[in-house]
């Protein structure tokens, strides 16, 4: 009773609640400069997608279209034609970044490891136009990951 | 008096108001800049640090948008009181400021006494106060009624009814204060109180500095007082406001803080006295400044740590707890004073015996 009387009138309280505040004021800040200072991106990140090729520069692309039918935004635009030498290739790759929700089931349907989501995030554009991609966009796209791409498929791969 | 003795003593009222009212504007910029990064520390993260070195041009760059910022007067407003009503809210903060002591200087000997600084050293200073601060309820009021708006009426009848609900028990505060100190001029209080942190006011008077600070911050309408900008009233008699009345607004606001900071440090704090005597060689202003800014620190500091009051409770305690506490005070100190025997005890404190 007194002591509760004593907690009331000497505002007990609230000076435990400006300890808490006054102690924080020293603890280290966790806030991240992001341009500057980024969060670390797990290897199964969804970012970006890129169409990879093989190390003899031979697109890996063999237009099955499991991709264009798993994705359930319906952003993937393919068509395809007989090559010369025989072998099936697409002759359009077109994803619409407006509609793709990121789920990586693209990635997932296809069998030859061609169409991937790279750790790409910083590609905002200022037109809807720019970010609707086609082939050539999307394979320069994984020529220039392609180190990363490999590395991360080789990371994820023992969990597969 | 002559043409030109009265040019030359309006020039100097002039230089002297400038001296005043420029350092506040600026101080309340950069208060708005501590603030973030207080407030920030304080929930673990850095706050604005990004226009300039650590973020100090970040008030210039928010008064630059405050400014360029469209003034919108609604349809229905009586344009008049609307646009009134900011400055009605601002003059009295900036006003209060004439009779602050912010210290005595003898000029670095030119001056055989030392001078008060103070716009006009003023005998019933403590009334002035009072009474000047108690004009911005006209500001808040008349900023609700202008806008002709639902939610601005409601936050401005809340925020009149807590400013006349914490200036009494404020005034009562200040009693205890002149009944020690014998006088109302603020730079015979602070003279009374000289001698060290024993002489300091906030000895005596412990009980009234808290209820004095925290009827300061329902006074300003900071938080824990806040539910006149509460999100249930969008934000309160403010919410038609946009640019440049909006950002008089928040400087009376501000203005406010560091008028209630300056106060309680002349008060109760010992004004421009070291805490010992020993560390007077440092220029009282310094002094003052320094307590001021610590109160203001702690005004963040509780804005950073505690809730909202709600309305009732807000009512609670100004009526039923700071009331009753601030008068039984006077009466507790009156018996002290009057009473042969227990006078011995107080007779540290009074300046006037």
């Amino acid at each position: 009773m007194l002591k509760r009387a004593f907690k009331t009138w000497f505002l007990w309280e609230l000076l435990i609640g400006l300890s808490v505040t006054g102690r924080y004021f020293f603890k280290k800040k966790i806030t991240i400069e992001y341009p500057e200072e980024k969060t670390p991106l797990s290897p199964r990140f969804r970012g970006l997608h890129a169409l990879r090729r093989y190390e003899s520069g031979e697109e890996r692309c063999i237009a099955c279209k499991l991709c264009e039918v798993v994705c359930p935004a319906l952003a993937i635009t393919i068509e395809s034609e007989e090559r010369d030498d025989g072998s099936r290739r697409t002759t359009r790759y077109d994803i619409d970044f407006t509609k793709c929700i990121y789920c990586g089931f693209c990635q997932e349907a296809c069998p030859v490891d061609a169409i991937v989501e790279t750790q790409e995030f910083e590609y905002a554009t200022e037109t809807r136009a720019e970010l609707y991609y086609d082939k050539d966009m999307l394979l320069a796209v994984g020529d220039r990951y392609e180190k990363q791409i490999a590395a991360n498929i080789a990371a994820d791969a023992r969990y597969s | 008096m002559s043409g030109l003795d009265m040019a030359i003593q309006g020039g100097i009222w002039a230089l002297e108001i400038l001296a005043i009212a420029v350092p506040i504007a600026l101080s309340v910029a950069y208060i708005t800049y501590c603030e973030r990064r207080v407030i920030g520390f304080m929930q673990a993260r850095k706050g604005c640090n990004r226009v300039g070195p650590a973020g100090l041009l970040q008030p210039l760059a928010d008064g630059l948008k405050l400014v360029l910022k469209e003034t919108i007067i609604p349809a229905q407003a009586n344009k008049l009181l609307f646009i009134g009503a900011p400055l009605l809210s601002l003059m009295p903060a900036l006003v209060a400021f004439a009779v602050v002591p912010f210290g005595e200087t003898s000029l670095f000997g030119v001056w055989e006494t030392p001078h008060i600084m103070a716009i006009s050293n003023l005998n019933v200073g403590l009334l002035y106060v009072m009474a000047i601060g108690s004009l911005s309820v006209y500001g808040v009021l008349m900023a609700g009624w202008a806008s002709n708006s639902k939610y601005p009426i409601m936050g401005s009848i809340r925020s009149t009814c807590q400013m006349i609900s914490y200036e009494i028990s404020m005034g009562f505060g200040l009693v205890t204060v002149m009944m020690l100190a014998g006088s109302l001029n603020l730079a015979d209080i602070v003279h009374a109180q000289a001698g060290g942190i024993l002489h300091w006011y906030m000895i005596p008077l412990f009980p009234m500095l808290l209820v004095f600070f925290i009827s300061g911050c329902a006074e300003t309408g900071r938080t824990p007082f806040d539910l006149t900008e509460t999100e249930e009233l969008v934000a309160g008699y403010y919410t038609e406001y946009s640019g440049m009345w909006f950002a008089t607004f928040s400087l009376a606001e501000y203005g406010a803080m560091i008028l209630i900071s300056l106060l309680t440090s002349i008060l109760f704090l010992g004004g421009w006295y070291a805490p010992i005597p020993a560390l007077d060689f440092i220029p009282g202003t310094v002094w003052l400044l320094g307590k001021t800014a610590f109160l203001i620190f702690v005004f963040i500091w509780f804005r950073a740590t505690f809730p909202r009051y709600r309305y009732d409770q807000m009512m609670r305690l100004g009526w039923k707890i700071f009331l009753p506490w601030t008068l039984g005070w006077i009466f507790v100190l009156g018996v002290f004073i009057y009473t042969p025997g227990l006078d011995s005890i107080i007779d540290f404190w009074l300046a006037w015996r």
